[in-house]
């Protein structure tokens, strides 16, 4: 349960990140550990962002936290457009848009309640969202572009984040490895409706050298800067999250 | 606190210190910068040269893993070997055709990368896994018909497997780096799977409403016939029996009633694809009736 402890530390937002090592470096004992490696200058008081929340929080926890947010990204992509479906649509595309949603709020559900067992802790702001408005999600091509282009995202990132957990319990990995393959067949599946034949085309696996024939994978990293302007103006640090990232 | 003076000090009593800085994690991080430079790419021992720096000295595990991911990855190549040259496969369609091309190139490369990793570590890959020449014979047609006895019906069930294999034995490389190329390469399987779904016109992801999901190859456990020993592998003992794809309880959580909002055990299946220990994927009701001269 230890690891829950950590969920309301990410979710208070009056310090800012710089002001609560300011304010860490008051006690006399960290005073006397950090006079050993540091100058003594003090740093100009930051004005602290609203919108800046707290980092995503260490260790498998953050992972989690990771996950989730992704699972937000995808799921509301596909829960507007299977909601709204663009008037190109076919019957195969909408049949396959309601599989997408229901799995990834199923994705998504699930992951929050390893975050909050008892669902009493708001994990996020309340007025927290993935924004859809840069997306064009009213046309066959636009809605097939946004959502192949966060189901290759997810399935990129799975093999990079999986091994950075570390505690003995297994069953959040083993989630997540099963929810992998799955991202894997999302992102085919829309790759075939957009331009058929395209599953596993060379922009997605390596095709020379010794690596060929593996996955490109992101970091998280990377995939965190893609989602922040969809985020904004929240902004998410994973300056805490398990290396390498 | 000047940690140049702490490692000085340091290698005074351990002249390796700086060697052990040079974690496995710090190597694979400098493989994925190499990678993106294309260097790493011109250079085929450096994988193997690779693991072998990151794992000597740890237990052979991660070898008899990957020796299995090879025995699978070479099996899957024949059969794709096998439907290329086929009589079926030069009457279907150019986009079938090109379909099966790209899936054999990936099992091509998976099975060079996994046998350079596994000579990187000082062993013998596994060779001569095969597809049966008379189960081959018995797929009569390219994808028209009942599933069991055409080519694509039976590579869904390969690739099927292949995604629940890889699972299977991704918690024997936790710790190591080589969990990231399982998973890459485990990742890529499900892209195929997706695609030879969509060209039976089946959904992509395992659903109550497949035309296959009776196969034992969506189920678990162990019948007869089953040679995990085949081939020289070093396996696990099979205890109970894995999860089947029609699993709607994940993390001890009921998916279809105990989220909230109803799902269908439909919905709920699809959204995991479940892990299968070595000697189910072997067992005869799956691979091991195919696998053979």
């Amino acid at each position: 349960m230890s690891d829950h402890n950590l969920l309301p530390a990410w979710r208070e937002q009056s310090l800012g990140r710089r002001v609560f090592l300011r304010v860490s470096a008051a006690s006399a004992a960290t005073v006397a550990l950090v006079a050993a490696g540091c100058t003594t200058t003090t740093p100009e008081p930051v004005k602290v962002d609203p919108y800046l929340l707290s980092p995503l929080p260490a260790g498998d926890v953050g992972l989690f936290y990771f996950a989730y947010l992704l699972a937000i990204a995808k799921a509301t992509i596909f829960q507007k457009v299977a909601d709204a479906p663009p008037t190109d649509f076919t019957a195969t595309d909408r049949a396959v848009f309601t599989d997408l949603r229901d799995h990834e709020v199923i994705h998504r559900e699930l992951l929050r309640r390893f975050l909050d067992p008892k669902g009493e802790v708001a994990l996020l702001p309340a007025d927290f969202a993935f924004s859809l408005t840069s997306l064009s999600l009213t046309t066959r091509a636009g809605a097939l572009a946004a959502a192949q282009q966060f189901a290759d995202l997810a399935a990129a990132v799975y093999p990079t984040v999986l091994p950075l957990f570390s505690s003995a319990n297994l069953l959040p990995r083993t989630l997540l490895l099963k929810m992998s393959s799955v991202h894997a067949r999302h992102a085919a599946t829309l790759r075939n409706l957009r331009t058929p034949g395209t599953f596993a085309a060379d922009d997605v696996v390596l095709t020379t050298g010794v690596l060929a024939g593996q996955l490109r994978t992101k970091t998280p990293l990377e995939v965190l800067a893609v989602l922040a302007p969809f985020f904004a103006p929240y902004v998410i640090s994973a300056g805490n999250l398990p290396l390498p990232i | 606190m000047d940690f140049f003076k702490i490692i000085d000090q340091l290698s005074e009593v351990d002249a390796d210190v700086l060697g052990r800085f040079d974690s496995r994690r710090a190597v694979f991080g400098s493989l994925g910068t190499a990678a993106k430079r294309s260097a790493l790419a011109a250079a085929p021992l450096f994988l193997g040269a690779l693991f072998q720096k990151a794992y000597a000295g740890t237990t052979a595990t991660p070898v008899e893993v990957l020796q299995y991911a090879l025995a699978l990855e070479l099996f899957e190549q024949d059969f794709y070997k096998k439907v290329q040259a086929s009589a079926q496969y030069t009457t279907a369609s150019a986009a079938d055709k090109a379909a099966i091309d790209q899936i054999k190139r990936h099992e091509d490369a998976h099975a060079t990368l996994l046998a350079g990793a596994i000579r990187g570590l000082g062993a013998v890959p596994v060779t001569g896994v095969t597809f049966k020449q008379a189960a081959f014979a018995g797929l009569v047609t390219f994808k028209t018909g009942p599933a069991a006895t055409t080519q694509l019906g039976v590579a869904q069930l390969l690739e099927d497997t292949g995604v629940r294999a890889y699972k299977g034995r991704a918690g024997e490389l936790l710790g190591t780096d080589l969990l990231t190329v399982a998973l890459q390469i485990h990742s890529v399987e499900g892209r195929h799977a997706a695609k030879i779904r969509g060209m039976r016109g089946q959904r992509a992801w395992v659903n109550p409403a497949d035309d296959l999901a009776a196969h034992p190859v969506y189920t678990s456990g162990v019948t007869a016939g089953s040679t995990p020993g085949a081939f020289g592998l070093v396996v696990p003992p099979y205890t109970a029996a894995s999860p089947r794809e029609d699993n709607t309880v994940q993390s001890n959580v009921p998916i279809t009633t105990g989220l909230g909002t109803p799902y269908t055990a439909a919905d709920a299946q699809a959204s995991f694809d479940e892990f299968l220990q070595v000697a189910e994927v072997l067992d005869n009701s799956r691979a091991g009736i195919f696998i053979g001269a």
